[in-house]
């Protein structure tokens, strides 16, 4: 289990880095969805993996498995939730503005003409 | 328990929500509650500070649980002293905001700049690892609404770059918490001080890897080369009130990283030690050259102002890579002075783009401006101070740093570079001051005049007014510091207070 756990942080974050460097948002923005999956995977691995133990008191149960990580993961989770529909709605908003999905800024004019 | 102390994480978090719920059609009422709750706040800072400064801690623990498993706020000198800077900034940047109607130009400005007031607080307060992380997340949700504040293409695809950097940010901050909590077992701060020290040099391998982890996630936030790349374009297109509230925010990276290299990472942790002070140091000197030519370099006043801002994070960031009681009072001092300085040339900057029409921020002779006296003299202020020459605050700091590094091996390299590129930043203010303001196009056509209002100009010259009192104040402030760099380099005083152990 742990070699199944390992691998598939490990892949998830080796393809969300390589779709966050793409050019265009559409890519980038999965890329950032997979890197949340890995570490939401991740940091429920840093409690120890545990199989048929409860994170909460219960009564005949011998052992427990850490349930702050569980706690700590639903917050990121949260989060990154949160996080995703900005990104989604910000690109959405730069794309209709801009008329590309280009993540780079377009370069400036010889600077005679407004903006910074 | 002293209650005082949740207050200012509690106070803009209602107030924001409030506005959201019963001003949003209300303009005026949003200026008078935001305004009031920025004087509530600064009066609770102050208040804060002074507690603070008889030298004890102030814990307060969220739900009545104990240390270890409940989280915790702490108040210590450190944390005050911030959150007084956060404070007065806050209430000055805002007044210019509503001075020159910035914060009509889009929705929910007040709200946002609440929320992201909350998250600084909270920042500064928490004596929690993951809270930190909450807090961080808190202050750049709301700094991405303030970031595309008033829209505009470039704008909103600065923006974009700027979410993207920082969920990359966030992405590791968890990894490195992770990877702290599986080796220690805990994420309360002091109690990952003492795990930490636990942990046998042969066993700490994954620790550094943590502790590396999360130096790299406060040097995005500090802005260190290389990893700067989402300031210049932020800072630049972010609204002028929203660019001058985010000089606090690199100095939150700067404030991480003092707070958990001298507390749980100490210099005298043998696992973690000298982990990151040469890579700080090589950083920090590499970021105030880049920042320096990039003043000397810019051709439009909005990307000046951002680079003097990397400059000034990199003559801050050399200090804090001494890690000596010395050179940590003398980083503060620097670190106040340079929130009120950046924070001062981007408001000159956009009173000047305001009145240049068209011209805007590009470094190109333009038409007479109105109050172009005045201006000229606001930008002579801020020249001084950024560039940091004497009599204002800025020369003060660089003195302190060059005198705290004095003992280091590399102490000609540290005090070379701060001297070369303060010369390279007075030449580069000096040129793009003299395009601006003495090179007046006479033909190019007269930009209308925007209605002269006093509260932009009273704001400014308030920055101006606090740079001069922190120079003029430098004996007092820094003896406050100075206490605040010996409780910062003791920290088994914080560990006992917040564990309990007395």
């Amino acid at each position: 289990m742990e070699l199944l756990m390992a691998s598939a942080i490990g892949v998830l974050t080796a393809a969300g880095l390589y779709l966050v460097l793409r050019l265009r948002s559409f890519p980038v923005i999965i890329g950032l969805a997979l890197l949340t999956y890995a570490v939401n995977l991740f940091l429920f691995a840093s409690g120890r993996l545990a199989v048929d133990m409860p994170p909460v008191l219960r009564k005949g149960v011998e052992t427990y498995t850490d349930p702050l990580p569980q706690a700590l993961v639903l917050t990121a989770i949260v989060i990154s939730f949160g996080m995703t529909a900005v990104v989604v709605m910000l690109a959405l908003g730069a794309y209709l503005s801009a008329g590309d999905d280009d993540v780079s800024l377009p370069p400036e004019d010889d600077g005679r003409e407004g903006g910074a | 328990m002293n209650h005082w102390i949740v207050a200012p994480v509690v106070l803009p978090a209602i107030l924001a929500a409030i506005m959201t719920l019963s001003m949003r059609h209300h303009p005026g009422l949003q200026r008078v509650f935001s305004v009031a709750g920025c004087v509530a706040l600064l009066a609770i800072a102050l208040g804060l500070t002074v507690q603070a400064a008889g030298g004890g801690i102030g814990v307060y623990e969220l739900g009545n649980w104990p240390a270890p498993f409940g989280i915790v706020l702490v108040l210590d000198r450190l944390s005050a002293v911030m959150l007084l800077v956060t404070a007065v900034l806050a209430l000055v940047v805002l007044l210019y905001a509503i001075g020159t109607d910035w914060d009509q130009r889009g929705r929910n400005f007040h709200a946002l700049w609440q929320f992201q007031l909350m998250g600084i607080c909270g920042a500064f307060l928490t004596g929690d690892a993951f809270n930190l992380f909450v807090f961080f997340e808190v202050l750049l949700i709301a700094s991405y609404g303030l970031m595309i504040h008033a829209g505009g293409g470039r704008r909103l695809k600065a923006g974009v770059q700027y979410v993207i950097y920082n969920l990359l940010g966030s992405t590791l901050f968890l990894f490195a918490l992770g990877t702290l909590y599986a080796v220690t077992g805990t994420l309360n701060m002091a109690d990952l001080a003492v795990r930490a020290a636990e942990i046998p040099v042969g066993d700490g391998a994954l620790l550094r890897v943590g502790a590396m982890l999360l130096f790299l996630v406060f040097a995005i936030k500090a802005a260190l080369l290389p990893l700067h790349f989402w300031l210049p374009n932020t800072y630049a297109e972010a609204p002028a009130p929203v660019a001058a509230l985010f000089a606090i925010m690199t100095k939150i990276g700067a404030y991480a990283i003092l707070r958990f290299y001298t507390l749980i990472f100490g210099p005298d942790l043998d696992v973690t030690a000298d982990l990151i002070d040469e890579v700080l140091l090589w950083g920090a000197l590499l970021t105030l050259a880049a920042g320096m030519i990039g003043i000397l370099g810019a051709r439009r006043l909005g990307r000046l102002a951002a680079f003097a801002s990397i400059g000034s994070m990199g003559t801050l960031l050399i200090a804090v890579a001494v890690f000596t009681p010395q050179s940590s009072a003398a980083a503060l001092y620097y670190a106040i002075h340079s929130t009120l300085g950046a924070a001062l040339l981007f408001l000159v900057v956009d009173l000047v783009r305001e009145r240049r029409g068209a011209l805007a921020g590009a470094l190109v002779p333009g038409p007479r401006m109105a109050q172009h006296g005045m201006l000229t003299a606001l930008w002579f202020g801020a020249a001084i101070a950024v560039a940091g020459l004497p009599p204002l605050s800025g020369f003060v700091g660089k003195l302190l740093i060059l005198d705290a590094t004095r003992d280091m091996a590399d102490v000609w390299l540290i005090w070379g570079a701060v001297l070369a590129t303060s010369l390279v930043a007075v030449l580069g203010f000096a040129q793009a001051g003299s395009v601006v303001f003495w090179k007046v196009d006479a033909r190019a056509p007269v930009a209308q005049a925007p209605p002269q209002r006093a509260l932009p100009l009273v704001a400014a010259f308030g920055l101006l007014a606090g740079i001069v009192a922190l120079a003029v104040f430098a004996g007092p402030v820094m003896r406050y510091l100075e206490a605040t760099a010996a409780q910062l380099h003791a920290p088994a005083g914080y560990i006992a207070a917040v564990l309990g152990q007395g």
